[in-house]
């Protein structure tokens, strides 16, 4: 499926702004996304799997707060920074 | 704790040819390099622009790699670390950065919000580094720093919610786990430092830890000498007198002689209006007696500036028993300067350099042991930490 990467995480990815990753759930679709990119997950979900404080993941147009969320393959995946501060 | 160590290490000879000063600031990290006879600098970056760069730290043991550790975060991405095997030319990120471990679902765990403290392990063991973290945490790499994981004896410690306090216990901007030391005659013999929460001693490579702050006042408790609780800003280790321990604390300038088991406060012999509070603390690299500190204003709302707008460093050179001003080349007035802990240092040239950045972005450097300062950078972003990275020995 699709993954939209926000611009502070696209120097894990290339430069690339849509990634493809494979999962059934967020939590696959982010240690795919991790395995292809390594060092991106920890940015995003802290270790204790929660999704970090600046850090917001929608499926589709629907806002996810918890990593176990089932996707389909047609499912699109949308990383937003929440930027704020100076 | 019973200590029984091996002899001091020889006095190193001094170095000689350039210097260069890793800063780390809030918006990056810049390197600058000087001359070999350190009168003129370079500036050279940012690396990590725009994130905020914690410390940077090179590893000048001779028995290891040159490697270069970096901790970065930002106001928003999870923390992480970065190395470079290159003296800074390029960085990778490390594999696996210290982070604590997972908790059960349904229990509150602890996550890593950056990591603030960098520190080479012993001479013997080439490729081991230790970090310290916000919320206080103790972390340890085997691997030149790509894989760090914590250290359970300290983390897990029975009375680490009792040592750490709560989270309005810190720094505005989180506590911290800062100046780890370890004792060059053991590998196995650490101490740490935490704000708020005293200095702590590992006789066993950091499986069992004792507090270690007799006789430092904590004014901002009932109890004014307690056993832990205190706020050291800085604590060093002078590796030729490992005995040794000097700490510019919230509450004045200590000096630690282990076989007398107190702290006594050396602070007292600086001039009253300059008074003893400050962040950093730093030694000569040759003589455990002399050592530097950047006294600021501790009075009322707590400035942090510069006291009277006037900034100076203060050096002593018979262990503290009295201090000299030394501000030639400093602003005269109306210098409102902070120098965060992590932002003083010195090198091991003769006559010894001395360093330091100021959260207003400027570096100032002093190639004969703080007699005259110069200002070698400005309009850099808020300085967190100076370090020195040396080429030639």
């Amino acid at each position: 499926m699709k993954v939209m990467i926000p611009t502070p995480l696209r120097s894990y990815t290339g430069d690339c702004s849509v990634v493809e990753a494979h999962g059934t759930t967020l939590a696959e679709v982010l240690a795919d996304l991790e395995r292809r990119y390594p060092g991106i997950r920890f940015r995003m979900i802290d270790e204790q799997d929660a999704i970090r404080r600046h850090m917001r993941i929608w499926v589709n147009r629907d806002e996810v707060r918890v990593l176990n969320v089932p996707l389909a393959a047609s499912d699109e995946v949308i990383i937003i920074q929440a930027l704020s501060g100076g | 704790m019973k200590l029984k160590r091996d002899p001091s290490p020889a006095t190193p000879k001094p170095s000689t040819g350039a210097v260069a000063l890793l800063i780390a600031t809030r918006k990056g990290g810049f390197i600058l390099k000087s001359d070999s006879a350190r009168r003129s600098w370079r500036v050279a970056g940012p690396v990590f622009f725009g994130q905020v760069v914690h410390h940077m730290v090179i590893d000048h043991r001779p028995s290891a790699a040159r490697t270069l550790l970096a901790a970065t975060s930002t106001g928003h991405l999870g923390p992480t670390l970065c190395r470079s095997i290159d003296l800074g030319k390029t960085w990778k990120e490390a594999t696996k950065p210290p982070a604590f471990p997972r908790v059960p679902d349904g229990q509150k765990g602890r996550t890593v919000g950056h990591t603030f403290w960098l520190t080479p392990g012993h001479v013997s063991e080439p490729g081991v580094w230790y970090a310290g973290t916000s919320p206080q945490g103790l972390f340890r790499s085997e691997d030149d720093g790509d894989t760090w994981g914590p250290v359970a004896g300290f983390n897990d410690h029975p009375m680490y919610g009792q040592w750490t306090g709560g989270e309005q216990d810190g720094t505005p901007d989180g506590p911290k786990l800062h100046s780890i030391n370890v004792d060059p005659r053991d590998p196995k013999h650490l101490y740490v430092a935490m704000s708020s929460g005293g200095v702590f001693e590992s006789i066993d490579r950091g499986a069992n830890w004792a507090p270690l702050n007799a006789g430092v006042l904590a004014d901002f408790r009932p109890d004014k000498y307690p056993e832990f609780g205190q706020d050291p800003h800085c604590v060093r280790l002078h590796p030729l007198a490992p005995d040794v321990l000097y700490q510019q604390n919230h509450c004045g300038i200590y000096r630690l002689e282990r076989s007398g088991g107190r702290w006594v406060r050396i602070g007292q012999a600086m001039p009253k209006k300059v008074g003893d509070i400050g962040f950093p603390i730093v030694l000569h690299p040759r003589n455990p007696a002399i050592v530097w500190v950047f006294p600021m204003d501790g009075t009322t709302v707590w400035p942090r500036t510069s006291p009277g707008g006037k900034p100076a460093a203060y050096i002593s050179r018979n262990a503290g028993r009295s201090w000299h001003r030394q501000d030639a080349g400093l602003p005269r007035s109306q210098g409102w300067f902070t120098v965060k802990r992590q932002a003083m240092s010195v090198d091991s040239h003769e006559p010894v350099g001395v360093y330091f950045g100021t959260t207003g972005g400027e570096v100032w450097a002093s190639r004969n042991s703080g007699a005259k300062w110069a200002c070698i950078a400005r309009h850099l972003p808020e300085i967190y930490a100076v370090e020195v990275m040396e080429f030639a020995r």
